[in-house]
C-alpha cells in the first residue's frame, strides 16, 4: 500500500530552508566576521545539510502527491523539468563567477600576488572550461551545491518511485549505496583535478532520508525521535560537537582530546558526508521537533515572515545569495572591509534576499489569480517549492 | 622537577628574549599567539649547536619575489638574514630557496626527496596550498602528499616547518583554501610539525592596516615589507621550535646558544 502523502503546508520547513538560504549566504562571503553566527562554527554540519535534507523532504511531499495522482512520466517530466531549470541557474551564476574573475584579471595587479592570479588561467581556455562548466565538472568556489542538487533531483525519479512502493526497501539501497561510496571511494570526477566537492553519491542519503521523513518515515520515527533518552543523546552528542568544534579555534584546547580519539575521527569528511556529520544533523533534528511543533504559534508571527518567504522560494533566493555573496565581497574590496561593512552588507544581503522573495511571492499570487483553475497541483502551494 | 626547571627556564628566557625579538619583529608584530609553536625543532636546536644551519625554503611562485631583486628581497632571503640576527655571528646560517611556480604539493614531494639528498638541510621550510587549492586536487591527496613529504625528510633528518597560504583578499571568493587549510593544520597537529599560518598572519595585517593587501599597484614596496615581515616571524618561529627542542632535552644552560643576541 503506497504510503499517505500528509496534506497541508508545514511553515517549519519553509522556516529553516529560508534560514539555511541566509547561512549559506553569510558563510559565501569571505572573511566575513558576522558568518561566527552560523551553525558550522558550532558543531559538525552546517547549512548545507538542512538544505539538502529539506529539499528532499519537499521534493518528496510535492511529487511523490504527482506520482500518485498522475503516474510515473508526468511526475518524472516535472522532476526535470525542475532539474533543468537548476542546471540554467547553475550556468548563469557560472556566467557571473567568469565575469568576476575577468574583470580582476583586466584591473588587478599586485606583485605579491602572482601565484593566485594563476586562477585567471581559466580565461586563457575558454573553450575548456565552458565545456567543463557545462558538464558540471568544472565548479568554481562557492558553487558546488547546485551541481549537487542537480545530480539529487535528476535522478529522484526512479527513488521517488521505489520510496511510494516500498520506502523501507528504498532507504536500505540508499544507505547501501552510502556505504558503497565509503568503501570503494567513488565520487564523480571535476576538472581541472580531483572529485566533487559534495560527493552526490554520498549526499544522497540526507535527500533521500528527507524524502523517506515526508512519505510516512517521520511518522514512523516520532515515538522514537520523541522518547527521553533519544532527547538526551542528541543533546548529548550536540555538546560533544561543540565541544569538538572550539578545538579548532582555540588550539591548546586540542591537548585534552586523546590522541587515538583524534585519530579515529578526523577528518570529518564533508565531501563524503561524515556519519558524524549526518548524526549531527539528525541530533538538530531531534531538538527542532522538540521545540518547535508543526503548529508552533510563532510560525504565523510577522518576525518569522522573511525567513519563510525566503524558504519558499528557495532556488531564486538561493542563487541570489551566491550572486550577493560576490557582490559583497567585491564591495568588501573595492570600498572597505571593515567591520562595520562586514556587518553591514550581510544585513543588506539578507534585506535583498527577503525583499526579492516577497517580489516573488506576490508576483506568483497574481499570475494564479489571472488563471485561478490550474489542473496540476501546485508545488508552491504544497509546501514550498521542491 | 625537570618539567618545572623547564618551564622556569622557558619563562626567564621568554623575559629575556622578549625585547630583543619584538625590536626584530617591528611594524610586523602580529597580535594574539598566531606565530606559536608547541613543536620542537631537534635536528635545528643540534645545528645552532654546531654553529651551522642549513635551511632550504621549498616552495611555489609565493615564495618568491619578480624583479632583480626579488631573490634578495623575497622571504626565505629575509629569514637568512633575521636568524643570522638572532643566532649571533658565531652562527652561520644559510637558507636556500627552491621555488617552482604551479607546483602542487605532491610535485614537491619528489623536489623534496632531491632536496634532501643533494642540500642534506637541517630544516625544510615547506610552503604550500595555494596551487593545490588552485587546481582543486582532492584535499585527501594533498593531505597525504604533505605526509609523505614529511617522511621523506624525517628520513632525511631534516625538520619541517609548514607555511601555509598568503591571504588575498582580491582572489579569497575565487580560490577555495577550506580544505586545505584544514589539512595542513591537521597533517601539522599530527605529526607535530610547526605551522607558520601565513593566511592568518596575512590577514591580521591587512585588518589591523599594517599593510593593505587589496590594492592595485605595480609597485614592489609593499610587497617587499611583507616579505620582510614573514622572513622575521618565521626566524622567530624557528628559534622557538629550537629553543623548545633545548628545553625539553637538558633544561636552560644550553638554550642560551639560541639566544646570542640577548648578550
Amino acid at each position: 500500500m503506497p504510503p499517505a502523502v500528509p496534506a497541508g503546508r508545514d511553515l517549519r520547513l519553509d522556516l529553516f530552508r529560508g534560514l539555511a538560504l541566509w547561512l549559506i549566504f553569510l558563510d559565501h562571503i569571505p572573511s566575513n566576521m558576522v558568518s561566527w553566527v552560523t551553525i558550522r562554527n558550532y558543531g559538525f554540519s552546517d547549512a548545507t545539510e538542512i538544505f539538502v535534507f529539506i529539499s528532499g523532504y519537499t521534493a518528496a511531499f510535492v511529487y511523490g502527491r504527482e506520482m500518485d495522482n498522475r503516474g510515473f512520466l508526468v511526475a518524472s517530466a516535472r522532476i526535470l523539468k525542475r532539474t533543468w531549470q537548476i542546471y540554467v541557474a547553475h550556468i548563469f551564476l557560472f556566467v557571473i563567477y567568469m565575469a568576476e574573475i575577468a574583470y580582476v584579471a583586466a584591473s588587478f595587479d599586485n606583485p605579491l600576488y602572482s601565484e593566485e592570479m594563476g586562477i585567471l588561467n581559466f580565461l586563457k581556455q575558454p573553450d575548456v572550461t565552458m565545456v567543463q562548466a557545462m558538464l558540471l565538472k568544472f565548479k568554481p568556489a562557492n558553487m558546488d551545491v547546485l551541481p549537487l542538487y542537480i545530480i539529487l533531483l535528476g535522478g529522484f525519479p526512479p527513488m521517488l518511485w521505489l520510496l511510494l512502493r516500498n520506502a523501507t526497501v528504498a532507504l536500505a539501497a540508499s544507505v547501501t549505496l552510502y556505504g558503497l561510496v565509503w568503501w570503494f571511494d567513488w565520487n564523480f570526477p571535476a576538472y581541472p583535478s580531483g572529485t566533487w566537492v559534495f560527493n552526490p553519491m554520498a549526499w544522497q542519503l540526507l535527500f533521500v532520508f528527507g524524502a523517506w521523513c515526508a512519505l510516512g518515515g517521520a511518522q514512523r520515527l516520532s515515538k522514537v525521535a520523541r522518547s527521553q533518552p533519544v532527547f538526551w543523546l542528541a543533546v548529548g552528542y550536540l555538546v560533544f560537537a561543540f565541544c569538538i568544534t572550539m578545538t579548532w579555534y582555540f588550539p591548546r584546547l586540542a591537548g585534552y582530546v586523546p590522541r587515538w580519539f583524534s585519530e579515529w575521527m578526523y577528518p570529518i569528511d564533508k565531501t563524503n558526508l561524515d556519519v558524524l556529520r549526518f548524526a549531527h544533523f539528525v541530533a538538530l533534528a531531534i531538538l527542532t521537533l522538540r521545540y518547535v511543533p508543526r503548529d508552533w504559534a510563532p510560525l504565523t508571527w510577522p518576525v518569522m515572515r522573511p525567513a519563510i518567504l525566503c524558504g519558499q522560494h528557495s532556488l531564486e533566493i538561493f542563487c541570489l545569495g551566491v550572486f550577493l555573496a560576490f557582490v559583497g565581497h567585491f564591495a568588501m574590496v573595492e570600498i572597505s572591509d571593515g567591520i562595520a561593512m562586514q556587518v553591514a552588507i550581510s544585513v543588506l544581503g539578507i534585506v535583498v534576499m527577503v525583499a526579492t522573495a516577497a517580489l516573488i511571492s506576490w508576483y506568483k499570487n497574481i499570475e494564479g489569480k489571472k488563471a485561478p483553475r490550474q489542473a496540476t497541483p501546485n508545488a508552491d502551494l504544497a509546501g514550498g517549492e521542491a | 622537577m625537570r618539567t618545572l626547571i623547564a618551564g622556569v627556564c622557558a619563562a626567564v628566557l621568554a623575559g629575556f628574549a622578549g625585547p630583543a625579538l619584538a625590536a626584530d619583529e617591528g611594524a610586523c608584530y602580529v597580535a594574539g599567539g598566531l606565530v606559536h609553536t608547541d613543536f620542537a625543532l631537534p635536528h635545528t636546536a643540534a645545528a645552532i649547536e654546531r654553529k651551522h644551519v642549513s635551511v632550504v625554503v621549498l616552495g611555489s611562485a609565493s615564495s618568491t619575489l619578480p624583479g632583480a631583486e626579488g631573490a634578495a628581497k623575497a622571504y626565505p632571503a629575509r629569514l637568512q638574514d633575521s636568524l643570522s640576527r638572532r643566532l649571533g655571528a658565531d652562527v652561520t646560517v644559510k637558507v636556500v630557496a627552491r621555488t617552482k611556480a604551479r607546483d602542487t604539493a605532491s610535485e614537491m614531494v619528489k623536489a623534496l626527496r632531491q632536496v634532501v639528498a643533494d642540500d642534506k638541510p637541517d630544516l625544510v621550510v615547506w610552503q604550500t596550498g595555494t596551487v593545490d587549492a588552485m587546481l582543486g586536487v582532492d584535499p585527501d591527496e594533498f593531505q597525504a602528499a604533505l605526509g609523505n613529504g614529511l617522511d621523506a625528510l624525517h628520513a632525511g633528518n631534516a625538520d619541517a616547518v609548514f607555511v601555509n597560504m598568503q591571504y588575498s583578499p582580491r582572489t579569497d571568493s575565487m580560490i577555495s583554501l577550506g580544505a586545505y587549510v584544514d589539512a595542513m593544520r591537521f597533517v601539522a597537529l599530527q605529526r607535530e610539525i610547526p605551522l607558520f599560518d601565513r593566511l592568518g598572519v596575512m590577514k591580521d595585517w591587512n585588518e589591523m592596516g599594517v599593510f593593505d593587501l587589496s590594492t592595485a599597484t605595480k609597485k614592489i614596496d609593499v610587497a617587499e615589507k611583507v616579505h620582510d615581515c614573514i622572513g622575521r616571524m618565521l626566524a622567530r618561529l624557528v628559534v622557538d621550535g629550537a629553543v623548545l627542542a633545548k628545553t625539553n632535552v637538558t633544561g636552560a644552560g644550553n638554550a642560551d646558544v639560541l639566544n646570542k643576541d640577548n648578550h
